[in-house]
C-alpha cells in the first residue's frame, strides 16, 4: 500500500467519524469569528472530531502581520480543536527562502507545513508532497480558479496548496479622471481627452501632466505616479508589469523570458528595452523620493492619496478603501495598461495593434505546501485544509494585513465587498471586474518559476536600477542582464532549467 | 608526567577549535564547493568561485565603494569624536549629563535607528526636506540620487559611531597624567600649543586603538545600507557585506559567498594591519620623536 493511499483512508475514515459527530450535535464556531461554518471535510466541525493529542506539527511561516497573523491565528484554532501541538516559527521575507531551502538540502525534517511565495515552487518542488486527491476535491479548492490551480501545480502534480491569490493591476484616483476641470486641464495640455491609461504611453503622459500638482486641493501639491522602483524590493514584479506589453506578443508562443527552444534570455530584446525606457522616463512624474520607493512607500503613497496612479499588487487598493481612508470609495482597478506595439521576437519587427495588448501579470501570491519529508503528512494536511476553509477564507480576505486575496470564484463577487467591506457599488464591481480579467485573459505572463529564481531576479533588479540611476543606458543595462542570465543558465544546466521553465510556459500558451 | 600538563589545555583548545576554527574551515571548504540552490551540498569545484569572483566586477567596485565609507566615516567619527571628548573633559556644567547624552546612538539598535533615519530623509513623508526648505536650502534627494543617498549612509554610520570614538577617547584623555598639563602652562603654552604638543601625542596610541576598532567594525557596515538604500541607487551604496549577504541569503549561492567572504576577511585582515602599523608609526612613535 502506497503512503498515498493510507492517507486517503485514514482521511475517509476520520471524515466519516467527524460526520458522524457532527449528527450528534452541532457546535458554535461563531466564537472563532467566522460567519458560518461551511459543512465539509475542512470545517470547524470536521476537524474539530479529530483527535491529534500528543503530536506536533512545526509550521514555518512569513512575520506578522502578513500570513504570518492569520498562520498563529489558524495555527491556535486548530490546537483547540485537535488538541495537536503547533509551533509555529515567524521569520522575515529576506530569510525566509533560506530558512526552507537549507533544511530541504541537509535532510532535515525541520517543518511539516511551509508558507512561503508561489513563485519557489521551481526551487521546492522536488521536496514537497502532493496535495492528495481528496483534498484536492474539497469545495474550497474545486473553487479556486484555473489560473490559481496552475500556480499550485508543477509537472501536472498538485504541490501548493492554495489559500490566497496575486496579480498586478492599475489603480486610479475616480474623482480625478471624473473631474471637468482636470479633464480641461488634460486636454489643453495634450489635446485628448482625458481616459484611463490603455498604454503605458498613454499612463506616463497622464502622470507627467498631473505631476506636482495640487488636483485635490489640500494645498499640498500631488503626483502623477507611485511605482515599487527600489532595488531589492520586489522591483523587479513593477517592471515586469512595464514590459510584459511590448515584449509578450499574444500570437507568439514559447516564452517571455527565454525562448524555449534555445533557452537564449530576451531580457535585452527591444520590447524589454522599450518597457524600461518607459519606466525610468516616469520618474520624472514621481514623488519625491519615488525612485527609491519600496513596496510599503507605494501602498501609502496612492493609498494615502498623494498620487494619482499605481499599480501592483491589492495592498494599495485596498489601503485606499480602508474605512478611515481620505479616499475610499475615490479610487478604481483597471488591466494594467497595455502597448499597440509589440515586439515579434519571430519575425525580429514590431508588430502594430489598433487595440492595445493587455497583458495579464500573476505575479507571486503566498502559497503553502506540506514537506514530502514530514511523518505529519495527514495533520499537516488537515491543518492547510483548516486554514483555507470557506468560513476562515472569507473571514481573512476582510483584514488587509493579513495579505490573503481573492483566488477563487466566490471572491470574484462584488456583492461581497460591498455588505463585508462597506464599498460602494462601482468600487466593488471594478475591483472584481479587474480581478476577474486578469484571471480569464487570453495573454498572461507569470513569474520565472525555476531554479535559482532569486538569482534571475536579483540579476535583473540590479540592471534595472543601474538605467533607473543613469549608469547605463536600458539597453547595456538588459544586455548585462542577458549576460549573467546566459551565465546562470550554464551553472545550471541549459536542459534542467529548460525542463522547469516549460512548465511556467505552458501557463502561458494554455 | 611532564606531558600531562598539556591536558589542563585541551578545553580551552577543543572550545577555540569549535568556537573559532571550526567555522573558519568550514567556510573554507564551502568557499571550494558549489553549493547553492540547485547544486546542493559540498562537492569539489575547485577554484571555479574565486575564478568566478575575480571576474565579478560588481564585487570590487563594492570592496572599493565600502573602503571610502569605512576611511572617510571613521575620519569623521575620529574628529568628532574627539572634540566631543574635549569639551566635556574639562570642568563644564552638565558634564554627565552630555557624556550620558552623547552615547545614546551607541546604544540604539543599528537597524531601529536605520528605519528612524529612513523616515528622517524620506523625501515626501521626512521631516528633513521640510525643515531644509524652511531654511531656504531646499528639499534635497537623499535616497534616490547616488550622491546624495552615499551621503545619507555617512551621516547615519557618523552618528551612530561618533560616541564610541567619543566613549575611548574620553577614558584616555581622563587617564592622561596632569603634569604635562602643568609644565605646558608654566611654559606659557596656549590651548592650541598644549593640544598639539601635550594632548594629541599623548593620546596617540588610544587613537590608534580606537580608530582601528571602528575600522574594524566600518568594514562591516551593512545594516544601514540594507534598511537605509538596499545599496541603492543603482548599485551607489552597495558594499562588500550588503553584496556578499544577497549572493548568500538572497540568491542562495552558499559556495560562492563563502568564497567572496573568505578573500574579503583576507582583504580586510592585511589592510588593517597595513593601517595600524601606519598609524602606529604616524601617531604613536611620530609624537614620541
Amino acid at each position: 500500500m502506497t503512503t498515498g493511499t493510507a492517507m486517503t483512508r485514514m482521511f475517509y475514515a476520520t471524515t466519516a467519524l467527524a460526520c458522524a459527530a457532527g449528527i450528534a450535535g452541532a457546535e458554535d464556531y461563531s466564537k472563532y469569528g467566522i460567519k458560518a461554518d461551511v459543512p465539509g471535510i475542512c470545517s470547524y466541525e470536521t476537524i474539530d472530531a479529530k483527535d491529534y493529542s500528543g503530536r506536533t506539527l512545526n509550521v514555518i511561516t512569513h512575520a506578522i502581520p502578513v500570513i504570518g497573523e492569520p498562520t498563529a491565528l489558524h495555527a491556535q484554532q486548530f490546537q483547540e480543536l485537535t488538541g495537536a501541538t503547533v509551533n509555529v516559527v515567524h521569520v522575515p521575507f529576506g530569510d525566509l527562502f533560506q530558512r526552507i531551502m537549507i533544511p530541504f538540502q541537509t535532510g532535515q525534517q525541520a517543518y511539516d507545513v511551509l508558507f512561503y511565495g508561489s513563485l519557489w515552487l521551481g526551487d521546492f518542488n522536488p521536496y514537497l508532497a502532493e496535495v492528495p486527491e481528496a483534498y484536492q476535491q474539497v469545495s474550497g479548492m474545486k473553487a479556486v480558479t484555473a489560473t490559481y490551480r496552475g500556480v499550485a501545480s508543477w509537472g501536472g502534480k498538485m504541490l501548493q496548496y492554495t489559500m490566497d491569490g496575486d496579480r498586478h493591476y492599475l489603480k486610479y484616483r475616480t474623482d480625478v479622471f471624473a473631474n471637468p476641470e482636470m479633464q480641461a486641464l488634460f486636454k489643453e495640455k495634450t489635446g485628448r481627452d482625458l481616459t484611463v491609461p490603455a498604454t503605458w504611453e498613454e499612463y506616463n503622459e497622464v502622470a507627467a501632466v498631473f505631476n506636482n500638482t495640487d488636483w485635490d486641493g489640500d494645498g499640498a501639491p500631488n503626483f502623477g505616479t507611485a511605482e515599487v522602483t527600489k532595488r531589492d524590493d520586489l522591483m523587479f514584479s513593477a517592471f515586469i508589469s512595464r514590459v510584459a506589453p511590448y515584449a509578450k506578443h499574444p500570437d507568439v508562443k514559447g516564452g517571455f523570458f527565454f525562448d524555449l527552444e534555445t533557452m537564449t534570455p530576451l531580457v535585452n530584446t527591444p520590447g524589454w528595452v522599450r518597457g524600461l525606457e518607459l519606466f525610468v522616463n516616469a520618474q520624472a512624474s514621481m514623488p519625491p523620493g519615488g525612485t527609491s520607493f519600496g513596496l510599503g512607500d507605494e501602498i501609502f503613497s496612492f493609498g494615502g492619496g498623494q498620487t494619482l496612479m499605481s499599480y501592483s499588487w491589492d495592498d494599495a487598493f485596498i489601503q485606499a478603501m480602508q474605512e478611515d481612508s481620505p479616499i475610499r470609495n475615490k479610487v478604481a482597478a483597471a488591466m494594467l495598461p497595455g502597448a499597440k506595439e509589440v515586439w515579434n521576437r519571430k519575425t525580429g519587427q514590431w508588430d502594430t495593434f489598433d487595440e492595445p495588448n493587455r497583458v495579464a501579470y500573476v505575479t507571486w501570491g503566498w502559497t503553502s505546501a506540506v514537506a514530502k519529508d514530514s511523518p505529519n503528512q495527514d495533520m499537516a494536511f488537515d491543518f492547510l485544509c483548516f486554514f483555507a476553509n470557506e468560513g476562515n477564507t472569507e473571514s481573512d480576505l476582510q483584514i488587509g494585513r493579513f495579505g490573503i486575496n481573492p483566488c477563487r470564484d466566490s471572491h470574484f463577487d462584488p456583492a461581497f465587498y460591498e455588505s463585508a467591506l462597506g464599498w460602494d457599488k462601482a468600487e466593488a464591481e471594478t475591483y472584481t471586474a479587474t480581478l476577474k480579467s486578469v484571471d480569464t485573459a487570453p495573454n498572461q505572463i507569470f513569474d520565472l518559476r525555476v531554479p535559482g529564481v532569486g538569482e534571475f531576479m536579483s540579476s535583473l533588479a540590479a540592471g534595472v536600477a543601474r538605467a533607473q540611476s543613469g549608469e547605463q543606458t536600458a539597453k547595456e543595462a538588459l544586455d548585462g542582464v542577458a549576460a549573467e542570465w546566459t551565465a546562470i543558465v550554464d551553472r545550471i544546466g541549459v536542459e534542467r532549467v529548460r525542463e522547469a521553465y516549460a512548465n511556467v510556459v505552458a501557463l502561458e500558451d494554455r | 608526567m611532564y606531558r600531562q600538563k598539556y591536558i589542563f589545555l585541551l578545553p580551552g583548545l577543543l572550545v577555540l577549535i569549535a568556537v573559532i576554527l571550526f567555522p573558519l574551515i568550514f567556510t573554507i571548504r564551502v568557499s571550494f564547493s558549489s553549493w547553492d540552490v540547485y547544486n546542493p551540498g559540498l562537492n569539489n569545484a575547485g577554484g571555479a568561485m574565486y575564478a568566478r569572483m575575480w571576474e565579478d566586477s560588481r564585487y570590487w567596485e563594492a570592496l572599493w565603494r565600502l573602503s571610502l565609507l569605512a576611511v572617510s566615516t571613521v575620519l569623521m567619527q575620529y574628529v568628532l569624536g574627539f572634540g566631543l571628548a574635549l569639551l566635556v573633559w574639562r570642568e563644564i556644567a552638565a558634564r554627565r549629563f552630555f557624556r550620558v547624552l552623547f552615547l545614546v546612538p551607541m546604544m540604539t539598535t543599528p537597524v531601529v535607528m536605520s528605519v528612524i533615519w529612513r523616515t528622517i530623509f524620506h523625501e515626501s513623508l521626512g521631516p528633513l526636506n521640510p525643515i531644509l526648505d524652511a531654511l531656504g536650502i531646499g528639499a534635497q534627494p537623499w535616497l534616490s540620487q547616488p550622491g546624495f543617498a552615499f551621503a545619507a549612509v555617512m551621516i547615519v554610520e557618523i552618528w551612530q559611531w561618533t560616541p564610541f570614538m567619543f566613549l575611548l577617547l574620553l577614558a584616555g584623555l581622563l587617564s592622561l597624567p596632569s603634569e604635562p598639563f602643568l609644565a605646558a602652562r608654566v611654559d606659557g603654552a596656549g590651548p592650541i600649543r598644549t593640544f598639539l604638543s601635550v594632548t594629541f601625542p599623548m593620546m596617540g596610541a588610544i587613537s590608534v586603538g580606537a580608530i582601528l576598532i571602528r575600522a574594524i567594525e566600518a568594514s562591516k557596515i551593512m545594516e544601514t545600507v540594507y534598511v537605509l538604500t538596499s545599496g541603492g541607487p543603482g548599485t551607489s551604496t552597495e558594499t562588500v557585506s550588503y553584496y556578499i549577504y544577497i549572493r548568500g541569503m538572497r540568491d542562495f549561492q552558499i559556495g560562492y559567498s563563502a568564497a567572496l567572504s573568505l578573500t574579503y576577511l583576507i582583504i580586510m585582515a592585511v589592510a588593517l594591519t597595513l593601517i595600524a602599523k601606519a598609524l602606529v608609526r604616524l601617531m604613536v612613535r611620530g609624537a614620541q620623536a
